[in-house]
């Protein structure tokens, strides 16, 4: 940090002033006055520079914070000063040699946090050190390296991102690790791994992507066990694919392992907000053990030689489709130089007939247009009623049961390579890490509903 | 060492968190109802806590501890009464202004200083009470006094915060709660150290709970007031004893942690001057022992009553049990002997200190949860046993032995918790939260939390209290219970039922019947102070009556003040038919207004209740006549003029 901390962080205008006047700053240990004689002993916090500029912030003695107002101050006296150091007691991760290599990528998110006085939220933070002496757990289950590439909240992910992640997993690889850990903001989870799963190809480890729903600065957050099952499962999981690892209940009991092109975020703040769409999860990460559910996954081989295709176009975008929706927005789309449109259509798979017209320019103009459905489940097919036999003529290309998420992904990714409209349907259409698949199982479409008396009585007898 | 000490000599220093519920809608932080409890629950949730660092970066204390006990937490989950907020799978909604305002209220009633800038903090426990594993708490009010026995007693700070669950269970590692209580908005009153004896802090108590009921607003009931009290005594420290549920306990508890202090104290100066000064000196070793208790009399000890016990109190590996085999495990106490048996509170010895400690960190919770040397069972064989474990443990006649049992695993977590107790003891008295019991004794929670375990609420922005919103308030306050005390006094109100109306809500209704209906004060407060209670009691929905109802009523009985001697006659149609006026209920059980030749028909019912009794025994006679007219003339003719009359009629000397 080359750049002198302002001492009276965060505070404006009159608060500012006061803070001045009494020659004060943040973290001055303080004996406050207000004009009834009340007593305000502690420190001076930093402000959240998107509060109001006429109160002070005290920490008291006893532990809890009161805004004071700045028309209320009669004096304000410094008996001393005590910054606060925000810090995870760091230790020095033990190595074992018997023990597995995995290595912990950062891109941000509320894995491991610390907070931000500055806004008041919190921000992330780690390292193994920190991590091991907030999790100890790890340094049972392998030699865990970190390396931060990015501090960013999961929103903020993007091209670049992903052309570093992939890298970066690619370059673990060839260094020898039994398996990797990214350490993600949950909101755009499933587009990481979507992208992953591209442009990382036959991994010989399993590629873990992790965060937690409630930040690890509170105690009942999920952090740490989704970290412990996340990192015991690049270190031991056989699954060696691009997966996501989060809990499977909202109960501390167990993890689920869900395909990176398969998963979206369906709460917005469950823990167990992951689910797997249209198909059932990998495996499920217990305390002891791990129950694979599937046998059809790349199985682990050090062998097996990696593919990293970091390539990503952006000019991408979908297109959530409603009732009503106006021709112009494609056109307007168009115009901006966009090269793929990810449909999210109604029902199988469609849009109203006022769209064609400008969906056909789009198709004139070199545009890919591809089909989703905003169902989630299910499967685009388009043969079944007139109108979508017509957009298939017009050039869109129905994608099957891919979630419209991962379609974005995959189109931004294919248009990386190329324009061809051949090819593009072609590389569209050939799964590459099962984000069309061939079969829906008839338990990978679970919505249970609550208030039934037979899924009422399920749920009071299982732990959430 | 006795039970009897002299508090002033001691040093007895008390305070007080009273904690009382506000009386809203919905809870604090999200939109379920308030006050809705159930007994059943249609859903759990398992969870585990970790300790997370403070704002200042410090690990508290009593997380750690707690961390240590490597709880399950079950919560039970009612659709009725909880969301997923409870659950800690949602983020908080905006603090509920209602009870900000009711909290700003109670601060105003204790004279404290509105805090300009409510900031929500999170104040951390880890014992699963709550499932985020902390409690969201903000200071409103600071820096208030209450007038207290001719002098003051400080009110440091009032804050508002959510409540917690309630306990189901606690056996092992396996802690249950019900989160129907979880969210209600509270408010903590916190008292300066200013009270000197047991007594001063059960009516500083009761003085709390009558500022706080005065305005209406606050939950009456089992559980909707509940009180933290601080003791030390000279030389001692801080002690929490946490939930003291009615100010009667409180005399007893004080009293009974005094004492314990003191004698704790007095162990610290006999360990000091048997060379105990450091953390080296105090060593404890242990050994495995089950093998001498295969077969002992002792059966608790034995691995097949062991069995018997998991399996009938269904403990689950994993759950309710910690790792490991059964395990009996000696402990030597090196240099320790007769400090099992040294008195605490009173009839109760050290050995008690560690077996709350051994319950709670270890999770070894089955009675007695501990033996020792110093108070050993008697049973056959018994003499042997003990000598054959130390000759194992290799003890010498000045050490101690204690013997705790249970999976492995928690039997070495209990060893260390010995000893930290031990180290505790060279201390003095240790900062502790205790529990209270109907007997009057307290035993260890976990250790007293300090200002590490606040922490800024991330999710929640500071609220401004504006001037006028607390002009607002200061215009509507409700009377000072003083300030009304004093005027119920002056009209002849005894201080037992003054202090009555206010605890349970009827001195404003008092108050407004004197206003509006002009009601006599001392008459209204016998009314609803007294004659009120036997309906209640009855069952008699007397809180579903109107106010517009109470003053139809009590304008009534100033026209007929007669009507006052059929008040439960009136008063319970008023509450089980609310679409009966005053006036139908009086013309329909009264029967009407005084009749007019009621004298006239006295001679002739005393005759015939002289007929049937036969004899000559005056006050008899007089008073089974009464009972028969009572039934035709309460309410239409005063009781006394009935009673002289039928003494005439009866004639004779008196």
């Amino acid at each position: 940090m080359s750049q002198t901390p302002d001492p009276l962080k965060g505070y404006r205008g009159r608060a500012r002033e006061t803070l001045t006047r009494f020659g004060v700053r943040v973290w001055s240990d303080v004996h406050l006055e207000n004009d009834t004689g009340s007593r305000f002993s502690g420190v001076i916090l930093p402000r959240s520079e998107t509060f109001d500029d006429l109160h002070i912030v005290i920490k008291m003695k006893n532990g809890y914070n009161v805004g004071i107002h700045v028309d209320r101050v009669n004096g304000i006296a410094e008996v001393g000063y005590k910054e606060a150091v925000y810090k995870i007691p760091e230790k020095e991760f033990p190595r074992q040699d018997s023990l597995p290599n995995v290595t912990l990528l950062g891109t941000g998110g509320t894995i491991a946090s610390r907070l931000d006085y500055r806004t008041g939220a919190v921000i992330p933070a780690f390292t193994p050190g920190e991590l091991y002496g907030a999790v100890p757990e790890l340094a049972d289950i392998c030699n865990l390296q970190t390396k931060k590439l990015f501090g960013v909240f999961s929103e903020n992910m993007s091209v670049e991102q992903y052309v570093v992640l992939a890298r970066a997993i690619g370059d673990e690889i060839a260094a020898g690790v039994d398996g990797i850990v990214v350490g993600h903001g949950t909101d755009t989870m499933g587009h990481t791994a979507a992208i992953l799963s591209f442009m990382v190809q036959s991994s010989p480890v399993p590629i873990v992507i992790v965060g937690s729903q409630r930040s690890s600065d509170r105690p009942s957050s999920d952090a740490a066990l989704n970290l412990i099952h996340a990192v015991r499962s690049a270190a031991y999981c056989d699954i060696a694919e691009v997966q996501i690892c989060m809990f499977g209940p909202t109960s501390d009991r167990y993890g689920l392992l869900h395909r990176g092109t398969r998963c979206r975020k369906m709460h917005s703040s469950y823990r167990s907000t992951f689910r797997t769409i249209g198909d059932i999860p990998l495996a499920i990460v217990g305390r002891e053990k791990f129950t694979y559910l599937t046998a059809e996954y790349n199985r682990r081989d050090r062998t097996r030689q990696v593919v990293i295709d970091p390539v990503y176009d952006d000019r991408t975008t979908i297109l959530y489709y409603y009732p009503g929706m106006r021709p112009d927005v494609v056109d307007a789309i168009v115009e901006k130089g966009y090269r793929g449109i990810v449909i999210a259509g109604t029902g199988l798979g469609h849009v109203n007939k006022p769209l064609y017209p400008a969906i056909k320019r789009a198709v004139d103009r070199g545009v890919h247009v591809v089909m989703t459905v905003q169902t989630l489940w299910g499967y685009v097919q388009m043969y079944v009623y007139d109108t979508g036999r017509d957009l298939m003529n017009l050039g869109i290309v129905p994608l099957e049961n891919m979630i419209p998420e991962t379609a974005l992904m995959k189109l931004s990714w294919v248009l990386g390579h190329t324009d061809d409209r051949g090819e593009v349907r072609r590389m569209m259409l050939e799964p590459v890490a099962h984000e069309i698949t061939q079969r829906e199982p008839h338990n990978g479409y679970l919505i249970m509903q609550g208030g039934l008396p037979e899924i009422d009585e399920w749920i009071a007898t299982h732990w959430k | 060492m006795s039970s009897t000490i002299d508090y002033a000599e001691v040093g007895l220093i008390c305070g007080l968190e009273v904690h009382q519920q506000l009386l809203t809608e919905r809870k604090m932080f999200c939109r379920c109802p308030a006050g809705r409890y159930t007994r059943t629950h249609d859903g759990e949730v398992l969870r585990h806590m970790r300790p997370t660092l403070s704002e200042l970066g410090e690990y508290d204390g009593t997380a750690l501890m707690e961390f240590k006990t490597k709880k399950n937490i079950i919560y039970l989950l009612h659709k009725e009464n909880v969301c997923t907020y409870e659950m800690d799978d949602t983020p908080p909604f905006l603090v509920n202004q209602q009870a900000v305002d009711v909290a700003l209220e109670q601060s105003l009633m204790l004279n404290c200083d509105i805090v300009d800038e409510v900031h929500i903090a999170r104040k951390q426990y880890l014992d699963g009470s709550i499932p985020t594993g902390f409690q969201r708490t903000a200071i409103v009010g600071v820096n208030g006094r209450l007038p207290f026995r001719g002098r003051e007693l400080s009110i440091v700070q009032v804050s508002v915060e959510e409540d917690s669950c309630r306990e189901v269970s606690d056996r092992g590692h396996l802690v249950v709660w019900r989160t129907d209580r979880l969210g209600m908005p509270l408010i903590e009153t916190v008292t300066g150290p200013d009270l000197f004896t047991p007594e001063e802090a059960a009516e500083a108590i009761l003085l709390i709970g009558r500022v706080c009921r005065s305005t209406g607003h606050v939950r009456v009931g089992m559980g909707a007031s509940r009180q933290d009290v601080n003791v030390s005594v000279r030389g001692g420290r801080r002690v929490e004893i946490k939930g003291v549920p009615k100010a009667g306990w409180a005399v007893r508890l004080v009293h009974g942690e005094a004492v314990r202090q003191v004698n704790l104290i007095g162990l610290r100066d006999e360990l000091r001057g048997r060379g105990f000064t450091t953390a080296d000196s105090i060593a404890v070793t242990s050994a495995d022992v089950t093998g001498v208790f295969a077969a002992s009399e002792l059966t608790r000890l034995r691995p097949d009553e062991w069995e018997r016990f998991v399996k009938t109190d269904s403990r689950r590996s994993g759950f309710e049990l910690g790792a490991g085999e059964y395990c009996v495990r000696a402990v030597r106490l090196r240099g320790l002997a007769g400090t099992l048996n040294w008195p605490t509170q009173p009839d109760l010895t050290f050995a008690h200190e560690l077996a709350g400690r051994i319950r709670v960190i270890a999770g070894l919770d089955q009675a007695p949860i501990l033996y020792h040397s110093e108070k050993w069972p008697d049973y056959r064989g018994a003499l042997q046993e003990l000598r054959k474990i130390r000759s194992v443990l290799q003890c010498k006649p000045e050490d101690g032995v204690v013997v705790v049992w249970g999976p492995n695993e928690d039997t070495q977590t209990a060893v260390n918790e010995i000893r930290l107790r031990y180290l505790d003891a060279i201390d003095g008295v240790p900062n502790e939260t205790r529990q209270p019991f109907p007997d009057g004794t307290t035993d260890f929670e976990r250790i007293l939390p300090g200002p590490d375990r606040m922490y800024p609420d991330t999710d929640s922005p500071p609220t401004a209290i504006t001037r006028e919103r607390v002009q607002g308030l200061k215009v509507a306050l409700a009377p000072r219970p003083w300030d009304r005390e004093a005027r119920y006094a002056a009209a002849g109100v005894p201080a037992r039922v003054s202090h009555y109306l206010i605890r349970r809500g009827g001195a404003s209704l008092v108050d407004r019947l004197v206003a509006q209906a002009g009601a006599d004060l001392k008459l209204a407060g016998f009314l609803i102070g007294e004659r009120l209670k036997g309906l209640r009691r009855a069952g008699v929905p007397v809180h579903q009556i109107t106010m517009e109802r109470w003053l139809e009523l009590f304008a009534a009985l100033k026209e007929r003040p007669v009507l006052g001697e059929a008040w439960d006659w009136i008063v319970r149609p008023m509450a089980e038919s609310p679409l009966l006026t005053v006036r139908e209920i009086v013309d329909r059980k009264l029967h009407g207004p005084e009749p007019a030749d009621w004298r006239a028909a006295i001679p002739t019912a005393v005759e015939a209740v002289r007929s049937r009794l036969g004899g000559e025994d005056r006050p008899k006679l007089v008073r089974a006549s009464v009972r028969g007219l009572v039934r035709a003339l309460r309410g239409r003719v005063p009781m006394k003029d009935v009673v002289a009359a039928v003494t005439a009629a009866v004639g004779g000397h008196p």
